[in-house]
């Protein structure tokens, strides 16, 4: 994969995005506006980014809790997510999902998943379809390393594995599931050797570097859609805000937090582009600018959203059409 | 056109006919291929359209499921056999977490088209893991519907209902019932989802009943009559949606009312009918309602124990002439 | 001793009606006893004969002794299930009939139709403990149709409860009613007949209410223009008394049938007359006449322990005289503060016939007359 200029200002671009979005959400949260749960992504952006660069548009995406990131990389605008959280109508959702179930059917964004490893049998079945409908299309599946722990998580690889699914894994690992750190949960912390375990082909990536991710990716969705079979990618990452906003973070020592902070996926990034000559032609100021304004935009369309009628509380259990 | 067959072949009939009409149609679980259906419903299907749409799973109930849902969302309309309701305790997550969820969470964008068929119910001396009837816990969940067919005519019926229908559909056929046999007319417009049956009239008392207990039911009334008490037996076909209009309409019939309910009392189906049936027909009752579920044990093995656990004629004709007033 | 109250603890077995080695059938009367409440009659509820009695007359008994064995019919031998029948008019309580505080079971539906079809559920008697929908239809079809014109239900005094209402309805609304009410002290009264049934059976007794009616026809006398009819916006003076006796049916529900020609019975009369009129209308055996031709209303709540009844008036008729519970009241007389046997007497009158004037001198006579009893004879 070549980065170029153009691709390296949008990585840059995106993966602030995500870390701007996610501050202002932080701030909205404490002022309340923003209710519920609320996971966050920050520094993990690389992931995200690097793997929907991979992707077209007909492919799928089925994700976690904490998927801002994902969605906003997939290309879902910054308001229907503010105003997703905000509990609008005008939210990706309508306001039914919030933080943690993000839908959009345009850009093929199935959740925002709340169970973990709850959607992988889902991203089988997507696949399977595909497969059974002749489409070339690949469903991406992003999950964490606690999902590694989950009898679904064995099941739907198995499967995936040996219906040959045109599926690509992507395991978020940011060493702790929750408040619990992989070592004390998995006799097998390598996880890419137990997707290995299934005959998937699989890798384990920096997950702090979105070029390795984007690379990575690029790469396994193109020989999905050649051999239509499963990949799976371990990126390694760290998660640099606690679990949830309600979260003292005893689990975890503040020296480690601040160690993998200097190795973020902006800093990174930054060091490659300066390496390569890029960072000079990139006006991180403007960046910063044209960002601060699509979240403020992304906020005042929160803010002025409508509250769905309490008459519809009862819409969409069942679908709307007539089926007599 | 009417034939007689078995329940089993009717079910079998109807999934043909489905895979046949329709090419999104394909049928996925335990054993459904080559071993031909642990119950024999899908005996020879595997001939007919192959592996790509007989689909043979591992004993991975919730993968098998949730890719159920997954196929529906993505353009498919699946047919996943769970082999008996007892697994699919194993499948609950994504039955309920994402089955009866998604349409609604996703603000109405993605719906899921999917049919989840199992067997059902004790008699057989299985024993308490393999003897549930938890049709009434799965009407519980809103976003899903629950049918419950009794009839041959509905083992047919219903399939193709839930095929055609835009959202999760639960189908429970009681083991007991493949082998029973019934006339099919495969002309006939099925009655909707959501309908009840009034399977025969009376003026003195009604029955509400489901599934197998249907033709416990008819036992009892045959005993009932012959001592000049005129029984209303409704198939209550749908468990979610129910169908209020008809059971209320009865009961403004005949003021009285028993329920037969396979499952356990606490919590049951059969209490939701009772609740409704004093929210909406209260001034109605002549009698205070009365049922026979089944007792509320893990179901026993030994066979004269597992007998009187479950719902039979003879409780059935006790409990209507308690309420009626006659010994 | 069968209870026949709650608060009922025993009572004095009377007489007793048959002889041992009687043959007696279900419904028969076997025995009186005296209560708190008056002498009530025992019946029996099963067929069979009287082997033995076991209590003898005159003796009082807990509520529960066994009075007598029956050797049944349908079993060797049976204690008797002795159970009551309270007799007709044994005092001036017995005028209403007790109702049960027991609260009666009705099915919702039973409840609804006895509504919309203007069935009386205190009528029916419930199967085991219950009213069902069954009852309530097979009652409606016996209850007579409600008239069609409402001139016509002053005359039905049979219609039970749509008679009864229609019938206040039009009191209510037509009637501009005025209310006078008096204390009138019974001691006199009540002494005068005490020494009176000293000497009498129980059969001959006399009992207060029956002194009471003699009372309010001859205060009547003196007042005529209460007695009589508003028809046709004219007042019409009836020369004979015929009041209405306000009596409930043991099953609910109450008539006001009338004690004809009041005016001319004395006070033996006027007691066998009445003790007559009530038996019959329990058993639905009163005559055409005595159903259309009263003049006036007496009603009595006393039982109940109300002190004033003020009544509705019954078209068209003149006036309702309300009698209360007679109690135990201080009294002053002259300048000594006493207790006496008190009752509260009330008239409802028709201002368009008569004036509150015409009222207190119907009360005032009816006072004067109870305080000398002997001229009531």
């Amino acid at each position: 994969m070549e980065l170029n200029l153009t691709k390296a200002k949008e990585f840059y671009y995106q993966m602030l995005l995500i870390r701007r979005f996610e501050e202002k959400c932080i701030e909205l949260y404490s002022k309340q506006k923003i209710g519920g749960f609320l996971h966050l992504y920050i520094g993990e952006e690389a992931i995200a980014v690097g793997v929907m660069n991979a992707l077209s548009e007909d492919d799928a995406v089925l994700a976690t809790y904490r998927e801002h990131g994902q969605a906003l990389a997939r290309g879902i605008s910054a308001k229907s997510i503010m105003a997703e959280l905000f509990g609008k109508m005008e939210g990706c959702s309508r306001g039914r999902g919030g933080s943690m179930h993000l839908f959009d059917a345009k850009t093929r964004f199935y959740g925002g998943s709340a169970i973990v490893a709850g959607a992988l049998p889902l991203a089988v079945g997507m696949a399977l379809a595909d497969k059974m409908q002749n489409k070339n299309r690949v469903t991406v599946c992003i999950f964490g390393d606690g999902a590694v722990a989950e009898g679904e998580f064995h099941e739907s690889l198995n499967l995936a594995a040996l219906w040959k699914l045109p599926i690509l894994f992507v395991c978020e690992n940011n060493r702790y599931a929750m408040g619990t750190a992989l070592k004390l949960t998995e006799s097998e912390t390598e996880i890419y050797k137990k997707a290995a375990s299934y005959k998937i082909h699989s890798k384990q990536v920096d997950g702090m570097s979105v070029i390795d991710v984007a690379k990575a990716s690029k790469r396994a969705v193109e020989d999905i859609r050649e051999n239509g079979e499963p990949i799976f990618l371990e990126c390694l990452t760290y998660r640099f805000r606690a679990h949830s906003m309600f979260d003292a973070e005893l689990y975890r020592e503040k020296a480690e937090v601040k160690e993998w902070k200097e190795k973020g996926p902006l800093v990174v990034f930054e060091e490659k582009l300066k390496e390569m000559g890029l960072w000079s032609e990139i006006d991180v100021q403007e960046i910063e600018n044209e960002i601060a304004s699509v979240i403020d935009e992304a906020v005042e369309f929160a803010e002025n959203g409508t509250l769905e009628p309490i008459k519809d509380l009862e819409k969409f259990v069942y679908s709307e059409v007539n089926h007599g | 056109m009417d034939n007689i067959i078995t329940y089993r072949e009717a079910v079998r009939e109807s999934i043909r006919k489905a895979m046949q009409e329709d090419e999104r149609v394909f049928l996925m679980g335990e054993d459904v291929g080559h071993y031909g259906g642990c119950f024999a419903v899908s005996k020879g299907l595997l001939d007919e359209f192959t592996d790509k749409r007989i689909i043979d799973t591992p004993l991975s109930e919730s993968a098998f499921t949730g890719a159920g849902i997954g196929a529906a969302m993505n353009g498919m309309r699946p047919i996943v056999e769970i082999m008996t309701v007892n697994f699919s305790l194993l499948a609950l997550d994504q039955i309920m977490n994402n089955a009866a969820t998604l349409l609604y969470m996703s603000g109405g964008q993605f719906n899921v088209p999917l049919v989840i068929r199992m067997a059902t119910g004790g008699g057989k001396q299985l024993g308490a893991q393999h003897s549930h009837s938890l049709e009434g816990w799965f009407a519980h969940i809103p976003g899903l519907k629950v049918l419950t067919p009794a009839t041959v005519q509905d083992a047919y019926d219903m399939l193709t209902l839930a095929l055609a229908d835009p959202d999760p559909v639960l189908i429970f056929e009681n083991s007991l019932l493949y082998n029973s046999k019934g006339s099919l007319d495969t002309k006939v417009t099925p009655l909707a989802i959501g309908k009840a049956q009034v399977y025969k009239e009376g003026k003195d008392i009604t029955i509400l009943t489901y599934g197998i207990n249907l033709f416990k039911v008819l036992e009892a009334v045959e005993s009932l009559e012959k001592e000049g008490i005129a029984v209303e037996v409704i198939d209550l076909r749908s468990l979610r949606p129910l169908d209020d209009e008809t059971i209320m309409k009865s009961i403004k019939k005949t003021h009285k009312v028993i329920i037969v309910d396979e499952g356990w009392k606490s919590g049951s189906i059969s209490a939701e009918i009772m609740a409704r049936i004093n929210e909406q027909a209260f001034y109605e009752l002549d009698t205070p309602m009365a049922r026979v579920c089944t007792v509320e044990v893990p179901l026993p093995f030994a066979k004269h124990l597992e007998d009187e656990a479950l719902p039979h004629a003879k409780k059935i004709v006790d409990v209507v002439k308690k309420v009626m007033g006659v010994s | 001793m069968p209870s026949l109250g709650a608060d009922m603890e025993s009572a004095i077995l009377m007489e007793w009606l048959v002889k041992e080695g009687d043959r007696v059938t279900k419904g028969q009367v076997i025995a009186e006893v005296e209560t708190s409440k008056g002498v009530i009659e025992i019946e029996v509820f099963e067929d069979g004969v009287i082997e033995k009695l076991l209590v003898e007359e005159e003796t009082e008994c807990k509520v529960g002794v066994v009075l007598a064995i029956i050797n049944s019919d349908s079993e060797e031998v049976s204690q008797v299930k002795v159970e009551s029948e309270e007799k007709i008019v044994e005092s001036q309580k017995e005028l209403v009939v007790e109702t049960e505080n027991e609260r009666l079971k009705i099915s919702p539906i039973a409840r609804k139709k006895a509504d919309e079809l203007g069935v009386d559920l205190t009528k029916i008697e419930p199967i085991n403990g219950v009213i069902h929908l069954s009852q309530v239809e097979a009652m409606s079809k016996t209850i007579s149709k409600i008239p069609e014109k409402k001139e016509k239900v002053k005359k039905e005094k049979n219609g039970m409860r749509q008679a009864i209402a229609a019938a206040m309805s039009k009191s209510n609304s037509e009637i501009p009613h005025y209310y006078l009410s008096t204390s009138i002290n019974m001691t006199p009264a009540l002494n005068y007949l005490a020494e009176l049934n000293k000497e009498r059976s129980i059969k001959e007794r006399i009992l207060p209410v029956a002194i009471l009616i003699r009372g309010v026809v001859l205060s009547l006398k003196e007042t005529p223009q209460l007695n009589g009819f508003w028809l046709d916006d004219e007042h019409q003076i009836s020369q004979e008394i015929h009041p209405g006796i306000a009596i409930a049916l043991r099953k609910g529900g109450l008539m006001t049938p009338a004690l004809l020609d009041a005016q001319n019975l004395g006070l033996n009369d006027t007691m066998n007359s009445l003790s007559d009129l009530i038996s019959r209308t329990r058993t639905g055996k009163l005559r055409a006449s005595e159903m259309t031709k009263q003049t006036i209303t007496i009603t009595n709540l006393g039982d109940l322990g109300v002190e004033s009844v003020y009544g509705v008036i019954y078209p068209p008729q003149l006036a309702v005289v309300g009698l209360g519970a007679i109690v135990d009241s201080p009294w002053a007389e002259g300048d000594t503060l006493c207790v006496r046997k008190v009752m509260q007497a009330t008239i409802a009158g028709d201002h368009r016939a008569t004036d509150g004037r015409i009222g207190a001198q119907f009360l005032d006579k009816l006072n004067q007359f109870l305080q000398k009893p002997e001229e009531l004879v």
